[in-house]
């Protein structure tokens, strides 16, 4: 018994219908989406991230902090994401059009980024953070990122105005300051450009209720 | 139902029938056994090829993963250095252990399950070999490059664009030599490993290639870059590794028994529904996630339907099984086949479950999916592979085990290992995934509640090192075995039923 020729055909035609079905219809439901403009306020979601934080998005992806942070909100009801305060409402698909790649994330071995820009601010807190994370989150099994930091002698100007506020245990050496490398500033630029929360059609952002 | 039971009264028929049933290569004559010889002699190079790097890689892969492992309850080991962050290690343990060790091992057994099943001693065997080394340069470049920190950080595929193309020949490399061998078989009717093989050759250039293009070469924009990722990913589990563990399955299995499978129509069905249902699956891994429903949902319905192949699947091969259990005291291959076999349909049952919305609310984003993908890639596929490569290895060099004890040593030491890495990891990730479902718990409770489980996942990694260093050491000595005048063994390795290497061609 020979069947060779109907094998082949079969084997191509059933891989061909999930990738026109997941692959080929996707890319033309979605590959186009673009920008929302808000018809009172002319405000554009999403904005185009600024070249820092542009570069920044290149590290996180080179560190690869999304194997333990994912950037992605789930509706509410459905996980706890929303009640810890990860966001206002769920993300869609337009919140990512902007970026180069697309880092969802699959695991939380550390809280959810999406919104981190929004939760934390502070740039400082985010230095401290990285420089090791023991300093703001004591317990957290986050690697310590020193490397992306340098260690220098203070110079006879005094103290740089951009070194790590840093006591106990974590203090540098006598007479030298922690500063962050350019690496490090782009990482923290993008890190508080995270901001998924823009008010959108499929995605309307709750209003505050006013008491 | 056809079975080797059913009496036919005309004997022709009665033969058409059992030969759809059993390998093509079965038969004992002295003419079968000699032409079966030289099928293997020939593939003696570019399959040991194969083995070799990809066991050298499975080293390497040890290595990072115990590395990665330990870095994850104390992220103060090895910190100082940036290019073993938990990140990158993480990933060139994925990336060694599946281009590097898996994906070899199993280019070399359908290289020889296929010139054994088609009755053809390798052909064109310059080709073969470029592809190994093509393969082998594709892989050092890409790990090379992710530990530099040129990952893409797209999940199963963080090898830079620069590495992606080297793999790429030789993927559609081995196509080809596929393609070319089936074509010039000698044996014109068709086992159903056969159908597995060609399918896994001819599906994986065609996802590798779409993921490099929409992905590293035109990124596509948004989250289709997510649908391109998870339809990539999952189907290297499903329609690369599965098909050709499955292969395996049904070869080694009434191989070693030396009975034919079951039924032949159960394992039409069970292919077939495999090939329609797989392939769909992949968005299961975004459940939550801002695709349209519409993907997601036809993903977990293509999901539930895997049942269909899975019990088929589980249900020819227990049949086939039943009544010889007691060779799995003596036979190493029927031993690793037969609890990989076991696996595939634990791993399958698991995957179903966790795809469902309820499940994957609890399990999605924890370390119940890192359990899941060790019981489905090592539990069921790497032991499927150790089991082959026991039987494969000591005809294509004509030399018996060395070792007796190395083989139960490798035996034990990865059972235990891996059953003790995915049942705790399993129930660690499902406890952790309720915790992180309920606001009121801490972030970083959840954290310190994980660490003593991260720690006896150390544990179970350093069974499984154990096990692979004690094959590695058989393997060598093996080869040293080789090159050394042949003597014809005194004691048969276990008892040696049938395990026996074809003593027809002495050198």
């Amino acid at each position: 018994m020979s069947y060779g020729p109907l094998l082949f055909l079969g084997i191509l035609f059933t891989l061909a219908t999930s990738w026109v079905g997941l692959i080929l219809l996707p890319h033309r439901q979605m590959g186009a989406l673009g920008q929302h403009t808000d018809t009172n306020t002319a405000a554009i979601y999403p904005a185009v991230r600024a070249g820092e934080a542009q570069q920044g998005a290149e590290h996180y992806r080179s560190l690869g902090c999304v194997y333990c942070h994912t950037q992605q909100v789930r509706p509410e009801g459905y996980g706890s994401d929303i009640e810890r305060g990860w966001g206002r409402r769920r993300t869609v698909s337009r919140d990512y059009i902007q970026d180069k790649t697309v880092m969802l994330g699959t695991m939380r071995t550390g809280p959810d980024l999406t919104n981190i820009g929004e939760r934390q601010a502070d740039a400082a807190w985010h230095y401290r953070h990285l420089y090791n994370p023991q300093i703001t989150s004591p317990g957290s099994i986050m690697p310590p990122h020193g490397f992306l930091f340098d260690v220098r002698v203070i110079g006879q100007a005094g103290r740089s105005t951009n070194a790590l506020v840093l006591e106990g245990t974590f203090a540098p050496p006598a007479g030298h300051e922690v500063i962050p490398s350019r690496r490090a500033e782009q990482l923290v630029a993008y890190l508080r450009s995270l901001k998924s929360s823009g008010d959108l059609p499929e995605a309307p952002v709750k209003k505050e209720e006013v008491k | 139902m056809i079975k080797q039971s059913q009496t036919l009264s005309n004997p022709t028929q009665r033969a058409q029938t059992l030969r759809a049933l059993l390998p093509g290569d079965a038969g004992v004559d002295v003419g079968n056994r000699a032409a079966l010889s030289e099928i293997d002699a020939s593939c003696r190079v570019p399959v040991l090829f194969f083995f070799l790097s990809g066991l050298a890689w499975l080293l390497a892969g040890t290595v990072l993963a115990l590395v990665a492992s330990i870095k994850l309850h104390t992220p103060g080991f090895l910190a100082g250095w940036e290019w073993l962050t938990f990140a990158n290690v993480r990933t060139a343990h994925l990336n060694t252990v599946i281009y590097g060790f898996a994906s070899q091992i199993s280019v070399g057994v359908t290289i020889w399950l296929m010139c054994r099943l088609c009755r053809i001693p390798l052909v064109a065997p310059g080709l073969v070999t470029v592809a190994n080394l093509f393969y082998n340069i594709g892989v050092t470049v890409g790990v090379g490059g992710i530990l530099i920190g040129d990952s893409t950080a797209i999940e199963w595929l963080e090898m830079p664009r620069y590495a992606t193309p080297i793999l790429f020949i030789s993927y559609a490399l081995i196509a080809v030599w596929t393609i070319v061998t089936f074509r010039l078989r000698a044996e014109r009717h068709l086992y159903v490993s056969q159908w597995y093989l060609l399918a896994a050759v001819l599906w994986f250039p065609w996802l590798y290639g779409t993921a490099q293009v929409m992905l590293l070469i035109e990124p596509v924009r948004g989250v289709v870059q997510a649908a391109v990722n998870w339809w990539f990913a999952h189907n290297v589990l499903g329609l690369w590794f599965t098909p050709i563990g499955l292969a395996s399955i049904y070869y080694f299995i009434p191989k070693v028994i030396g009975r034919p499978i079951h039924s032949y129509y159960l394992s039409v069905l069970g292919f077939w529904s495999l090939a329609l249902f797989y392939n769909w699956n992949g968005m299961h891994h975004l459940v939550g996630g801002p695709l349209p429903s519409w993907m997601i949902t036809v993903s977990i319905v293509a999901s539930v339907m895997m049942l269909i192949p899975v019990i088929t699947v589980a249900i020819n091969h227990h049949f086939t099984m039943l009544g010889h259990f007691g060779k799995l005291k003596h036979s190493p291959t029927l031993r690793f086949m037969v609890f990989g076999a076991v696996s595939y349909t634990l791993a399958s049952l698991q995957g179903v479950a966790s795809a469902l919305r309820s499940v994957s609310e609890v399990t999605h984003f924890t370390h119940h999916t890192i359990a899941h993908a060790h019981l489905g890639m090592y539990a069921f596929f790497s032991m499927v592979m150790f089991g082959a490569m026991y039987y494969i290895l000591p005809r294509i060099t004509q030399r018996e085990w060395p070792s007796n004890s190395l083989i139960s040593l490798h035996f034990w030491g990865v059972a235990l290992g891996i059953v003790l890495y995915v049942v705790p990891m399993s129930i660690m990730g499902f406890i952790q995934g309720t915790m992180l479902n309920d606001a009121a718990v801490r972030f970083l409770d959840v954290v310190q509640f994980t660490l003593p489980w991260l720690k006896l996942r150390t544990l179970a990694g350093l069974l499984l090192a154990a096990g692979h260093v004690a094959f590695v050491i058989n393997v060598g000595w093996l080869l040293v075995r080789m090159f050394e005048p042949y003597r014809k063994p005194v004691v048969r390795i276990l008892t040696g039923e049938a395990e026996t290497v074809a003593a027809a061609k002495q050198p």
